[in-house]
């Protein structure tokens, strides 16, 4: 047995750690796609009980907004061919929804309940007796052909919940984008979400093609 | 001259120890934010823009339904088609996957399914609302339309 110098403990060179950590890294990057799953939501209405006839319609027709799509891609809106942009249907949805043209005691809180700057806005619209009653009972009815092309479908939901969220954002005093954003597992947003919301229904009807 | 001399001492390496650490935190970055493509998505897919996007809170409970032009024209036809996982299935046929969706979940958290519809903007609605009829029998009644995020309006 040699006994002379004390041997330096061999030593991994871990220069080339680095080397591996890349091939690593752009192997993730190349196979891996980051997930922005993001998109509109809507609720299906249930499947009808087969035992019960279908329910009647109890809304009266002014509290109805109806909007038609054809399979050549025009649109009907409240009994009129519609020509104008999605900005102006969004405005139009939204003047609909804030008519308060014979409010309701749940209307009546409703209106109570909004910021000044949003009644001065709803009072400047003018209250038309021939538009909605009051937020709580308005409805959205939206129908597309079979021929009606999908990204038109998107447009004008896109159109009707902006609308929407533009009435929420008003009424919780904060911007749209603020709005879109807010966390509501947060305890604080909720309740802001929730009273934004309250008696405010989100009432889209999709109705089935023929 | 020998005031400048001095600092040529001095070691001009960079100490190169700490940068497998840091390709390693980039690593991990990416290993966490992204997801692997479990699907072959066999159907043409070019999302539309919408700008009142949602997120989806709680990826578990979101199954995937394509619909769109197949790729491969020449063995599937030129007409829409719908996929779910890895194969072409008849709108009949989506009852029977959302069982099988439901069934991965627990049961508390079967109702909160939503479906995410990943549809090309070129389709009709008749498929699209074919679809729905289908997930309303299915009682998944939670659906979101896959847009891609639009700047102006």
């Amino acid at each position: 047995m040699p006994r002379g110098k004390k041997r330096a403990a061999p030593e991994v060179s871990s220069g080339s750690m680095a080397d591996i950590a890349f091939l690593l890294l752009i192997f993730f990057l190349v196979t891996s796609t980051i997930a922005n799953d993001k998109g509109i939501t809507l609720l299906l209405p249930p499947k009808p009980d087969p035992n019960e006839p279908p329910p009647e319609v109890t809304k009266n027709d002014k509290n109805i907004f109806k909007i038609l799509a054809n399979s050549q891609d025009q649109l009907l809106v409240e009994d009129e061919p519609y020509k104008e942009s999605m900005i102006e249907l969004k405005r139009e949805v939204k003047e609909f929804v804030l008519n308060f043209g014979n409010p309701g005691e749940e209307g009546i809180q409703v209106y109570n309940s909004l910021p000044s700057r949003m009644k001065a806005e709803i009072n400047r619209f003018g209250r038309r007796t021939d538009s909605s009653d009051d937020p709580t009972e308005c409805v959205i009815s939206f129908k597309a052909a079979r021929g009606t092309s999908y990204d038109l479908y998107i447009q004008v939901l896109d159109a009707i919940n902006a609308a929407y969220n533009e009435i929420y954002a008003q009424r919780a005093g904060i911007t749209v984008e603020e709005w879109l954003a807010l966390d509501k597992d947060d305890d604080i947003q909720k309740d802001m979400y929730d009273r934004a919301r309250s008696n405010v229904p989100r009432a889209i009807s999709i109705a089935e093609p023929d | 001259m020998s005031k400048f001399k001095k600092s040529s001492n001095t070691q001009q390496d960079i100490p190169t120890a700490a940068l497998p650490d840091i390709i390693f935190m980039l690593l991990f970055f990416f290993m966490v934010t992204t997801k692997m493509r479990e699907t072959d998505i066999m159907v043409k897919q070019q999302l539309p823009k919408a700008t009142q996007l949602t997120k989806i809170e709680r990826k578990s409970l979101v199954s995937y339904i394509y619909i769109g032009e197949p790729k491969n024209t020449s063995l599937y036809g030129e007409e829409p088609k719908i996929q779910t996982n890895d194969v072409f299935v008849d709108p009949s046929e989506i009852v029977q996957f959302v069982s099988q969706e439901k069934d991965k979940l627990s049961e508390v958290e079967r109702d909160q399914i939503t479906m995410s519809m990943k549809v090309d903007i070129d389709v009709k609605m008749g498929i699209i609302s074919d679809v729905q009829q289908e997930l309303r029998e299915a009682n998944a009644r939670k659906v979101l339309y896959s847009s891609s995020k639009r700047v102006d309006l």
